[in-house]
């Protein structure tokens, strides 16, 4: 059978799920659906599933894509129907389908996300982030596996914008999801290190759509 | 979710333990149900969603339609620090709600060392610790699991304790409960009419008198509750309500797997084992139910693991027959079947090479003790010849890693048993030089030892602790006698030990003790991350009890135990004649062989012991 995909959200409690967790659950949801998934050969068979854009732990999204194949021929609305019932509280299948595009076209993602101050103007911050986002080139220090190096994240933000909306400010942003990839925690460690007294007491994020080179939505 | 949880949730290790929401929890409307239960496991959620007991449990109480049963598992130090500081009372995970709205709190204790982790969870939920603190009917506090069949050392803590098999007894006290709550009683009115609910205790109706040697005089029962209490069994197994949807978690557990009971109980009779003498009368379930309720359970569950549970699976009857039908259902979708407590016999590694058909890494065997004068002793009813034929047959099969389990300390034992313990080691790497098949991959023979810990309702209960410095004595001891290359010794720290001898025989007056470790800040004593040895030393000190009381003293036949009100169903004058039997070296037969009429038999009520 081919290689389908699974577009799912995952919000409210199962945000706390980490990325191997969720591969485990998911992989137990598709068995309780009666879906087999194909195994890899060899000396210990695991499923052959994969997410595509390992999403931290915190964050919500209404986009994720998971890859995998059965073993078995179904359709992909009856695996979508087996698949809805078993899976637990935040975790939802949207759509199931066959695809035939390469992952790594998914090029740019569309996040929202709050950050929260609890002793701040929100209207007056909101405008400082804009401003601070407007800069040509914003270089912070980012650790990497050959140890702590400095990175301009500017070309990785396609679009961002600010908004008061009561005592948080509402970010929404259109960034680079792979080459490179820029985690959404990052927005806020910029303003952490380079602008301490705009630095949020909280922040969270949310992935709504995922999209190609071209800026059309990638499935 | 609250704000505050919020918040934190990202800083801790591995935060969907703290969440809920996993497939299978039970989720009712809180305002359509009359009572609602805090199932409390007073150590991590990893461990607690591991425990079958409490999986059942969580079910069966659920079952009763005014009844709303959450779980609650004690917060790592990382989390436990976070909720401190932004002032989160102890949740439970359905809900999100504090427990102290919740009408009964209620306790699964497996293990001593979990007490002073119980005390903390009840100051987490802002609901005082002391029984006697709790003057109004709810919540009230009630604790069940092994630790409850010495109910003394939390008797200060704990309104009511449950002994034995919980699966009818917790739902007839909720339906007491439950009038009790609609009727407006008062607490004492309530522990009254509770305590003629058969296996109920209420620790306050017992006053211990001491001699002034603090050893136990009598115990004044409060009039209107029995003498003794004796637990509760469930008598047929294939009848009683078995989840057959459990929680899936979320995330990684302990025994990430389905668990399937083959029967309760033990024919073996060894003379240290609190369990095998606590669990009985033997009981087992069939095997065409056990084949039906474990497809079931995997297909519910998707999990990719089944083991069998038991305290001897070599013993279940239909062992054979199970595994096969079993077998039929996992080999075609790669799940994997495990056994564990399985003896050192040729049946044995039969089903072994039938289960295990890939990775034929480790093998474990309990010997307990090193001479066949110790083991005959102890009544561990396994011979050198056995196990040495069991690792040649695992040998050849493949394995190449047998892992070997000791007890130090046991009662008769001489040095020359421990050096039998290196002599038998030294055994099984010669049969594997004789009768291995792929000597090219090595072997690895991991002994280990602990120090033994006397348990009350066991034969043993009467006998003394090696102290601390023994127990070393002997380590060292075996540690020199021990010379080849392939062989690798652990031992365990006698200090863990030394205070589970004190808490598991102990009486009422090691409460304070309890207490003083928890107001010094230790929880999660069985964790070595958190276990403070120091800290229990200066907790004695503080209450002027004496530790070596407990661990180090030999008891007369006629001491008055701190458990004395507890009737497990086995006769005291069986446990004494099988310490007899002890000093004597002598084996005694196995129940299957001859019935020992020990006494747990009349709990089946006309029924009949699988034994």
């Amino acid at each position: 059978m081919d290689k389908m995909r699974l577009l799912f959200s995952k919000t409210g409690r199962a945000v706390y799920i980490s990325h191997l967790d969720l591969m485990r659950t998911l992989t137990r949801a598709f068995l309780r659906a009666d879906c087999r998934l194909k195994y890899s050969e060899g000396f210990n068979p695991h499923p052959n599933i994969s997410i595509a854009l390992p999403l931290s732990v915190g964050a919500e999204s209404v986009c994720e894509i998971m890859e995998f194949k059965l073993i078995e021929e179904k359709s992909p609305d009856e695996i979508l129907s087996a698949l809805k019932s078993q899976l637990p509280e935040g975790i939802e299948a949207l759509h199931v389908y066959e695809s035939e595009r390469k992952v790594k076209e998914l090029k740019w993602i569309k996040i929202c996300g709050v950050f929260e101050y609890d002793n701040t103007d929100a209207e007056k911050m909101a405008n400082k982030l804009n401003e601070f986002y407007s800069a040509e080139s914003i270089v912070i220090s980012k650790k990497t596996k050959r140890g702590i190096a400095d990175s301009d994240i500017k070309p990785a933000i396609k679009q961002i914008e600010f908004e008061a909306k009561g005592n948080d400010v509402l970010v929404s942003a259109i960034i680079s999801a792979q080459e490179p990839t820029l985690n959404p925690e990052l927005l806020c460690d910029a303003v952490r290190q380079l602008k301490p007294e705009f630095a949020p007491d909280f922040a969270k994020f949310k992935r709504l759509e995922v999209f190609d080179a071209q800026m059309e939505v990638f499935r | 979710m609250d704000k505050r949880l919020e918040r934190i949730l990202p800083k801790v290790q591995k935060p969907a333990r703290y969440t809920g929401g996993e497939y299978n929890q039970i989720i009712k409307n809180k305002d359509e149900v009359d009572l609602r239960v805090a199932f409390c496991f007073p150590d991590t959620y990893e461990i607690g969603m591991s425990n079958l007991g409490m999986g059942i449990l969580y079910a069966t109480m659920n079952e009763l339609p005014y009844v709303w049963c959450e779980r609650v598992f004690a917060p790592w130090g990382d989390m436990y620090e976070q909720m401190k500081k932004e002032d989160i009372k102890l949740y439970a995970l359905e809900s999100g709600d504090s427990i102290n709205e919740h009408d009964v709190i209620a306790f699964s204790i497996g293990y001593e060392m979990a007490y002073t982790t119980v005390l903390d969870m009840l100051d987490m939920a802002g609901v005082p610790i002391h029984s006697n603190e709790r003057t109004e009917l709810l919540p009230l506090v009630i604790a069940g699991g092994t630790a409850a069949l010495n109910p003394e050392p939390m008797a200060d803590f704990i309104d009511i304790f449950l002994l034995g098999e919980g699966e009818e007894m917790n739902n007839e006290l909720l339906e007491l409960l439950h009038e009790a709550k609609l009727n407006s009683w008062s607490k004492e009115q309530f522990l009254q009419k509770a305590s003629k609910i058969g296996g109920v205790l209420v620790p306050s109706f017992y006053e211990p008198v001491y001699n002034d040697d603090f050893t136990i005089k009598e115990f004044n029962v409060a009039e209107g509750a029995p003498e003794r209490v004796t637990k509760r069994i469930i008598t047929d197994l294939d009848k009683v309500h078995f989840p057959l949807n459990p929680i899936v978690p979320s995330t990684e557990v302990i025994h990430d797997r389905v668990n399937l009971e083959l029967f309760r109980g033990c024919v073996r009779g060894c003379r240290f084992c609190q369990a095998g003498h606590t669990y009985r009368p033997i009981r087992a379930k069939s095997p065409e139910l056990l084949v039906e309720q474990g497809k079931a359970l995997l297909k519910n569950t998707g999990c990719q693991d089944i083991t069998l549970l038991s305290l001897s699976s070599s013993d279940y009857r239909e062992l054979s027959c199970l595994c096969d039908g079993l077998l039929d259902y996992c080999e075609p979708r790669s799940i994997g079947l495990s056994l564990p407590s399985l003896r050192a016999d040729n049946f044995s590694i039969e089903i072994m090479h039938r289960i295990q058909k890939t990775r034929k890494s480790g093998l474990t065997f309990a010997p307990e003790a090193g001479s066949q004068r110790l083991r005959d002793a102890i009544n561990k009813n396994v011979t050198e010849e056995d196990l040495l034929n069991t690792c040649r047959l695992a040998f050849e099969g493949g394995w190449n890693n047998v892992k070997l389990y000791f007890m130090l300390g046991l009662p008769t034992e001489t040095d020359e048993d421990i050096l039998g313990i290196a002599e038998l080691a030294n055994q099984v790497l010669h049969t594997w030089r004789l009768y291995a098949t792929n000597k090219n991959r090595g072997v690895r023979i991991t002994v280990s030892t602990s120090c033994f810990v006397p348990k009350p309702h066991s034969p043993f209960q009467w006998e003394c602790q090696n102290t601390m410095d023994e127990y070393i004595r002997k380590v060292n001891l075996l540690r020199e006698s021990i010379k080849a290359k392939n062989v690798v010794y652990n031992w365990h720290d006698p200090q863990t030990s030394y205070i589970e001898a004190t808490l598991s025989r102990g009486d009422r007056r090691m409460g304070k003790v309890i207490e003083n470790v928890w107001r010094s800040g230790g929880r999660l004593q069985a964790w070595s991350d958190y276990f403070d040895f120091d800290k229990w030393m200066k907790a004695f000190e503080d209450a002027g009890v004496d530790p070596s009381f407990y661990a180090h003293r030999p008891r007369s036949r006629d001491e008055v135990m701190p458990w004395a009100m507890v009737d497990v169903g086995v006769r005291e004058e069986h446990l004494w004649h099988e310490r007899e039997q002890c000093y004597k070296s002598e084996l005694s037969p196995d129940c299957r062989k001859q019935c020992s009429a020990c006494g747990a038999a009349k709990l089946l009520k006309g029924g009949r012991c699988d034994g």
